[in-house]
């Protein structure tokens, strides 16, 4: 039992970092990305590209993952996306929803549809048990490594939205962007360097992810609805709110599948709709905000 | 000054590129006898777009899993032929009528929150019930879906033929009174109040309209509609998949509606036409990369902006 | 008529509204008999749109509640405040942008007369709504533009056409948020007229920055100064009241 948990923490942290980049841009752009998950599955690549055939060791190539999907996250923003930012919703999601499909077709061009395979070092594999009988938690080492990593970058952002100059800007803009450029803020560039660095969380995420999520070209969408669940559940107001919403995502959906095999992702899907029905805007959303 | 009277019917008047244009499609299975399976294909597409132009052109609501009422309306109209009677008006009514119970029940899930919620709540109910049609496979055969659904011939008259001459001519006939169905409702005082909570639903509150009940209604008419294009596919196709639930029929019906303009009722009926045709051909060229052009296309589109790129003189046009 | 002056139709008590810590209308407590003209003053940020937010029911109050012909209204949603003839306009035009003006007004005329579930006949094929819609289009001059989409008209016709909406549902509380800010002067006259010949039975809680014309309309006054009331009473009460100087002078001091 405590394995599940484990796993389901570790996966939550996983989801997290994949997601926390849509619900800064979402919160502060007012913008619904449904590409999200084409970034994610970039780094995801990356990676794969960089070990098999460059035999580059696993560690570099995750910021390699980063930097690469955030590059790629600037000329999309340059070019593309900042001129979505205000249209309607319904060209938000007909674009992004272009995007995916266009990103699903080349990949498919690209690398072919088969599910990507990456050796971890050796350290990064087997795993170790604590304890015995019902209350035994075996830890798989990678996802110790996850959890560490997640939980550092997790913190980071925290520290970083809360306690530096960028961070009490950028809040400013989520809060009011017409009173933040009063300001004097650079708007603007706060834009493009969130998504840029939302964009590159998901590259990491990615590359973290094959080997908990597997890697094929119908990742975006395939995914697609847990980013969103944790953005909608957790709310865009904090880094704290998607944080748990990723969490409680990561343990329902490990426990659910251990658990009651026969009913797949339903209760996942269930669980959210409960959630949206009891909390429309969310678990963490701020009281008496707009 | 003219007559409000008449200012106010001249939108519900018939005018005479309609009646062509139906006379066409009514005999097309006749005049195109060889192309019927694709012309059956067009008519539910339209259908179904049909259906979400109610909620999204008239009423402002974004869908992104609308295919969960088609397909729910699919199952249904099999799962009737298989284990009730295999007449296909009765199917048709219970499809789409189940789907109406779906649409209300799901109504209040899209009553709340922003349109991020909808969306997602939207689409999770499309993907609960594909997870549902997979997993009980002892009603809806998993993965395989229902294969071989025998049906009954229409008005116990016509049989359905190889050919598919006869679907054909009962998707038009069903989908021409569903459209002079709707058609009405548009241009009645009601389909006037969706327009009004679609344009500001602050004001429509303000004038009395009772908004949450306004969309549950409407939403749940869309999605009898949805059910009976679903009801058609299964009927005319023999066949029900949990394909019917995916995302991509989400999708493309979406950028179907979108292609031939929303809140005009024959935006979804030209969408149809271009979209299957379009398929056809660059499937037969790129069968595989097919999304890929779908993407691209989107893309264009909403960069060049939709009303633009359907009505390409206002390019030039002051505003 | 006297005993009919003081039947009180809308009556809020005790209403308070607060934005997580900050508090937009502190306890204030208001009401209208039958027939009123009460006008509704005070700074700007003094909390008087969120008041009528408050009365027609956009926002919950946070405590209070509000009567309506002495029924419990605090929790109604706002269309069945319509329904029991609260109506309102808005300070900042609330129009339907791709309606024409014939069509807003008759589809509005089609709801207040219950016809809202109606999908079987045609918008327009009801005499008596054509027949009000020609009277309505008439009065508030939007007769040659009454074909036009909403958005492309001139600010004043659209100030025009959001009083109209208001009337087409025969009010018997009427609400007015800054009615006549930017309307041209030419048109101006004409609306204030229309206010002016309202029905006598008909409530009104009038909105306005303009002192003129509230002296000239009111036959009672609130003053709201940072969401509470600062007093009440009758226009020459008020004029001469030394703390509604003192705020006004402020104000526009500082505005200077």
């Amino acid at each position: 039992m405590l394995t599940i948990l484990f796993d389901g923490i570790a996966y939550g942290m996983l989801l997290f970092v994949l997601a926390v980049g849509l619900s800064v841009t979402m919160g502060l752009m007012n913008f619904i990305n449904l590409a999200h998950g084409a970034f994610a599955m970039t780094g995801g690549y990356v990676t794969v590209l960089l070990m098999q055939r460059m035999d580059v060791p696993f560690l570099l190539c995750l910021p390699a993952a980063f930097i690469s999907t955030a590059v790629l996250g600037v000329i999309f923003e340059r070019t593309l996306y900042r001129h979505m930012y205000h249209r309607s919703h319904l060209d938000q999601v007909l674009f992004s929803i272009g995007l995916t499909f266009m990103s699903v077709a080349s990949m498919t061009y690209a690398m072919s549809s088969s599910q990507q395979i990456i050796q971890l070092p050796e350290w990064l594999k087997g795993r170790t048990e604590i304890g015995e009988g019902t209350w035994v938690l075996g830890m798989g080492h990678y996802r110790i490594f996850l959890i560490v990593i997640c939980a550092l970058l997790a913190w980071g952002l925290q520290a970083i939205l809360t306690h530096s100059r960028f961070g009490s800007r950028l809040r400013a803009s989520v809060d009011d962007q017409r009173v933040a450029a009063g300001l004097g803020i650079n708007v603007n560039g706060i834009f493009m360097i969130t998504f840029a660095a939302g964009s590159g969380l998901a590259g990491l995420g990615g590359a973290l992810g094959i080997e908990v999520l597997g890697l094929d070209p119908s990742f975006p969408l395939k995914y697609l609805i847990y980013f969103l669940i944790v953005v909608a559940v957790g709310g865009t107001s904090s880094i704290t709110g998607p944080l748990f919403a990723a969490l409680l995502l990561g343990i329902a959906d490990v426990a659910g599948k251990y658990y009651i095999p026969q009913m797949g992702a339903f209760i996942v899907y269930t669980l959210m709709i409960v959630i949206l029905l009891w909390r429309p805007h969310g678990l963490f959303e701020r009281k008496g905000g707009k | 000054m003219e007559s409000a009277s008449l200012s106010l019917q001249a939108h519900s008047r018939w005018k005479h590129l309609e009646t062509v244009f139906w006379l066409f499609a009514l005999l097309s299975p006749w005049l195109l006898a060889k192309h019927a399976l694709i012309i059956n294909e067009i008519v539910i597409v339209a259908l179904f777009a049909l259906s979400l132009d109610l909620i999204l052109g008239y009423t402002g609501i974004v869908s992104l899993g609308h295919a969960a009422f088609f397909g729910f309306g699919a199952y249904s109209a099999a799962l009737f032929a298989i284990h009730v009677m295999p007449d296909p008006l009765l199917g048709l009514l219970f499809g789409a009528g189940i789907s109406l119970l779906l649409g209300a029940l799901c109504s209040v899930l899209i009553l709340r929150g922003s349109d991020l919620t909808r969306l997602m709540v939207t689409l999770a109910v499309a993907l609960i019930l594909k997870e549902l049609s997979n997993k009980l496979s002892w009603l809806t055969g998993g993965t395989d879906g229902l294969q071989g659904v025998m049906m009954g011939p229409v008005l116990g008259k016509f049989d359905f033929d190889i050919r598919g001459i006869t679907a054909a001519w009962y998707s038009l006939a069903v989908t021409f009174l569903l459209f002079l169905l709707i058609r009405r409702l548009v241009h009645s005082p009601f389909g006037a109040t969706l327009t009004a909570i679609r344009d500001n639903r602050l004001r429509a509150m303000a004038i009395g309209i009772p908004v949450s009940t306004r969309i549950a209604v409407i939403y749940s008419i869309s999605a009898a509609i949805a059910g009976a294009a679903g009801a058609l596919l299964a009927q005319t196709s023999s066949f029900a998949s949990p394909d019917v639930f995916a995302f991509d029929r989400s999708a493309d019906i979406l950028l179907i509606l979108v292609i031939g303009g929303t809140g005009w009722l024959y935006g979804g009926i030209i969408g149809a036409i271009v979209f299957k045709l379009l398929q056809d051909v660059i499937s037969s060229i790129t069968p595989e990369y097919w999304t890929f052009w779908i993407g691209a296309f989107l893309i264009a589109l909403v960069i060049v902006g939709r009303e633009r790129f359907l009505y390409p003189w206002k390019w030039f046009a002051k505003r | 008529m006297n005993t009919t002056d003081q039947e009180i139709v809308l009556s809020a008590q005790g209403l308070v509204k607060r934005f997580g810590g900050i508090t937009a209308t502190g306890n204030v407590s208001l009401s209208l008999c039958k027939g009123a003209r009460h006008a509704l003053i005070g700074p700007n940020g003094a909390g008087k749109t969120t008041l009528i937010n408050l009365l027609t029911g956009v926002l919950q109050p946070t405590e209070g509640s509000i009567f309506l012909n002495g029924q419990d209204i605090t929790r109604l949603p706002p269309h069945q405040r319509v329904h029991r003839g609260m109506v309102r306009t808005f300070q900042i035009n609330q129009l339907f942008d791709t309606l024409t003006p014939l069509q807003t007004l008759a589809l509005t005329l089609s709801q207040h007369y219950r016809h809202g579930m109606r999908w079987w006949k045609a918008l327009g094929n009801n005499h008596r709504i054509n027949e009000r819609c020609e009277e309505l289009l008439e009065q508030f001059h939007l007769a040659e533009v009454m074909n036009q989409q909403t958005r492309h008209l001139a600010y004043g016709k659209r100030r025009l056409l959001e009083i109209a909406i208001a009337l087409a549902c025969e009010p018997r509380v009427l609400l007015l948020d800054e009615p006549v800010a930017g309307v041209p002067a030419g048109e101006r006259e004409e609306l204030l007229a229309t206010v002016t010949a309202l029905p006598e039975e008909v409530s009104v809680l009038l909105i306005e920055h303009d002192m003129d014309l509230v002296f000239n309309f009111a036959k009672c006054m609130t003053v709201l100064v940072n969401g509470t009331v600062l007093t009440e009473g009758d226009p020459d009460a008020i004029a001469k009241n030394e703390q509604v100087k003192a705020v006004y002078l402020g104000t526009e001091a500082a505005h200077g």
